[in-house]
């Protein structure tokens, strides 16, 4: 199959071999980042955009060092500096970088919806960097993509995101690819952090950590979003690490080779331990390098889409 | 000036009419309603296969003058609504100023006597300022000439205060329009809560919030024997409350607006900002009793909930853009596509929810076709379907939640007053 995408906004938008051609790709992308000289031409002569709306470091680095590695060339816009402050929308943003015949905004936003905006109003490539609670779809698939080079397969897998699913696009994102690609997805939060209905993705639900843990492959531990306070629950308050923090004493009571997620950056000690962070089930620190692969492969696919298309 | 009508199919819920009849208008007023009226006419309408309705009256329009002249004015507003088929409006009075004193619905009326092409009556605030904090002197509006009290937009959260608004509004003889919503729980929701606020990570807005309110609202109109009628009502468990409190015998009445029989959340699916209003757009089962709600009666009213906002305010990200839809040139052609042609509703009880009602509600002498009534007139050519396309609206905002939808019925005339204010130019090609 081809991809024909010109963006890429969020995997509920994917069908399942398209989330696969992207592993796919990623994983004969991958090899680039151990040769000698990390480059390939792939994306010579192509411009790509970071268009960073909130604050971020590994996503807007990965996704540079990713379009670099092709050999794009990259323009990071820092929103604090930009005439977004002279109070210049969106849409225009994204035409005068679209004038600049750039092929690639790749952005990060704190509304959600605003890159399926940007990608509606505009020609060249929009990849989602994260927007708002709705979609991270390639810190999903960086996710699946360690899944899968560390069990072999995703289907029939018990997958456990644990933390505040309600306002984490990381965790839908991470629904949507792992159910279609057939994977068992719980979602454990404390009530009020449970989305309404989010149970008709296909996810189940539990508020207790410890049976979500039980059959459990992976877990995937989300950060607890200091940031984003909406007023209501601070970890404190929940007494979360108590109830949902993954410690080595809950993880001794797990299937022995669970494997343990984290989006990063880590609180430790409010939803992980040290112990288990820096532990033998951990692979944080192997999604952080699969995320160049994977985001180097969207980049890829979402470029030769629009050649097609022109 | 005489106009005759001939040929149509003439609706008139009043006197329970539906026939092929022409219809004589002299001096603003319908003179003749009869078969084949011969008389001489300044101006003769053939109306063969069409329908001749009572122009719509819509209870809850927006125009944005004065204040916000750059989403609308009254002109731009009342030239959409005769497109529309609309004769007469009712002007919320969110306005900057609001419509809150004597002096500020003067200022209204002097725009609306230069500016306007249909009939505008003016809706003033139940609070100063529609802050929620102290009364309008409502008894003074009324004698202005407000034909209704609102906050629209906004709920007078205090039972206390409510209550005694209501008190005066019954002393004064005057309608109480509710905006029905908790803001406690609508909070800074955008869209239905559900599943749909879940995929698409926005901030919900229950069923909940608005059904307690109109139960609040109804509880009070019942206390103290007020005149209250609930404005755009969304969800299933409003239409239930307000059933029950209608057989109840409280004196209540209750609108929908257009979007809320059209069209179920799934329309926000692509995080279209034309898809945002408040209430939001629910889901289907709540659209289905909407739909029942109109056919069984318990919904009185439709009326357009014409919000203009500019590209501005909309064009923007979703949870920053305002709430609200234009819908003065499309809430006849819904109707009639949603409701009439799948036969929910006839020709009647379409015009009884867009015109017959309304007028009663509001105490006018339009909204039927009895002789010596005004003439406020719609010809329309029922079975045309159009394309709702952004440039050809004649609203200042293009805002419309139809936009791109083929709707069924074109309005040929609009006659306000006697006056022919509308006509369809046939399309050149």
């Amino acid at each position: 199959m081809s991809w024909t995408k010109k963006d890429l906004l969020g995997l509920e938008y994917l069908t399942k071999e398209e989330i696969e051609l992207i592993l796919d790709t990623a994983d004969s992308f991958k090899e680039v980042s151990t040769r000698e000289i990390k480059k390939v031409p792939a994306l010579r002569g192509k411009t790509a955009v970071n268009l960073f709306y909130e604050p971020s470091t590994r996503t807007r680095v990965s996704f540079e060092v990713a379009a670099k590695r092709l050999s794009a060339d990259v323009i990071n816009i820092a929103t604090e500096t930009s005439s977004v402050r002279k109070g210049e929308t969106l849409i225009d943003t994204g035409k005068n970088i679209q004038a600049l015949k750039a092929d690639i905004i790749i952005m990060r936003h704190n509304c959600s919806g605003a890159a399926n905006m940007l990608a509606r109003a505009l020609d060249i490539s929009v990849v989602n960097a994260g927007d708002g609670w709705h979609e991270h779809p390639t810190q999903a698939l960086l996710d699946i993509f360690t899944l899968k080079e560390k069990l072999g397969k995703i289907k029939g897998l018990n997958i456990t995101i644990v933390g505040d699913i309600a306002h984490s696009r990381v965790a839908r994102s991470n629904i949507w690819g792992l159910t279609k690609l057939g994977a068992n997805v719980t979602v454990c939060a404390p009530e009020m952090l449970l989305p309404v209905a989010i149970e008709k993705t296909g996810a189940k639900t539990s508020s207790n950590i410890d049976e979500a843990l039980k059959d459990a492959d992976a877990v995937n531990v989300l950060r607890m979003q200091f940031e984003r306070d909406e007023g209501a629950a601070f970890p404190e308050q929940l007494d979360y690490f108590k109830r949902f923090g993954i410690t080595g004493e809950r993880l001794a009571k797990a299937k022995k080779d669970i494997i343990v997620m984290h989006p990063g950056p880590i609180n430790r000690g409010i939803e992980m331990s040290s112990e288990v962070a820096d532990g033998a089930n951990s692979v944080i620190l192997e999604q952080v390098t699969n995320g160049i692969a994977v985001r180097m492969a969207v980049l890829f696919l979402v470029s030769q889409a629009r050649e097609v298309k022109t | 000036m005489s106009i005759l009508i001939k040929g149509g199919r003439v609706i008139d819920p009043a006197n329970k009419i539906d026939a092929l009849l022409d219809i004589l208008i002299e001096d603003n007023k319908i003179y003749k309603v009869a078969k084949n009226i011969k008389a001489q006419a300044n101006s003769i309408i053939d109306a063969t296969g069409k329908i001749v309705a009572p122009g719509i009256i819509d209870m809850h329009v927006h125009l944005r003058q004065p204040g916000r002249e750059d989403k609308e004015t009254v002109a731009t507003a009342t030239v959409a609504a005769a497109k529309g088929g609309v004769t007469t409006v009712l002007a919320m009075p969110n306005t900057n100023p609001a419509m809150d004193c004597l002096e500020n619905v003067e200022l209204s009326r002097g725009i609306i006597a230069k500016d306007a092409r249909v009939n505008v009556l003016i809706c003033g605030t139940i609070t100063r300022g529609r802050l929620g904090k102290e009364l309008s002197d409502i008894a003074a509006l009324k004698k202005s000439g407000v034909y209704a009290i609102s906050d629209d937009g906004c709920s007078v959260d205090s039972d206390e205060l409510m209550f005694e608004a209501l008190k005066e509004a019954k002393q004064s003889e005057v309608l109480t329009i509710c905006h029905s919503e908790d803001r406690k729980l609508s909070s800074k929701g955008v869209i239905n809560m559900g599943f749909n606020s879940t995929r698409l990570g926005l901030r919900g807005i229950s069923n909940e919030s608005e059904y307690k309110r109109v139960a609040r609202d109804i509880e009070l109109a019942e206390k103290s024997g007020a005149s209250v009628h609930i404005a755009h009502v969304s969800c299933r468990q409003s239409v239930e409350i307000i059933a029950k409190a209608k057989k109840k015998g409280v004196k209540l009445t209750c609108e929908t607006a257009p979007h809320y029989f059209s069209l179920t959340e799934d329309a926000l699916l692509g995080y279209d900002t034309n898809m945002k209003m408040n209430p939001p757009l629910r889901s289907s089962e709540d659209v289905a009793a909407i739909k029942q709600g109109l056919k069984d009666g318990t919904i009185d009213v439709i009326a357009s909930d014409h919000a203009p906002h500019t590209e501005n305010e909309k064009d923007i990200e979703f949870e920053r853009a305002e709430f609200g839809v234009v819908g003065l040139e499309t809430e006849l052609s819904a109707g009639i596509t949603e409701l009439v042609d799948p036969k929910l509703l006839d020709w009647n009880q379409l015009f009884e929810k867009i015109a017959f009602n309304p007028a009663r509600i509001l105490g006018l002498d339009s909204g039927s076709l009895s002789e010596g009534r005004p003439a406020d007139i719609v010809v329309i050519s029922g079975d045309k379907e159009w394309t709702v396309k952004k440039n050809e609206l004649v609203s200042k905002s293009k805002n419309s939640a139809f936009l791109g939808r083929v709707l069924k019925g074109v309005v040929d005339y609009t006659i306000c007053d006697g006056k022919i204010v509308y006509v369809r130019q046939l399309s050149v090609h």
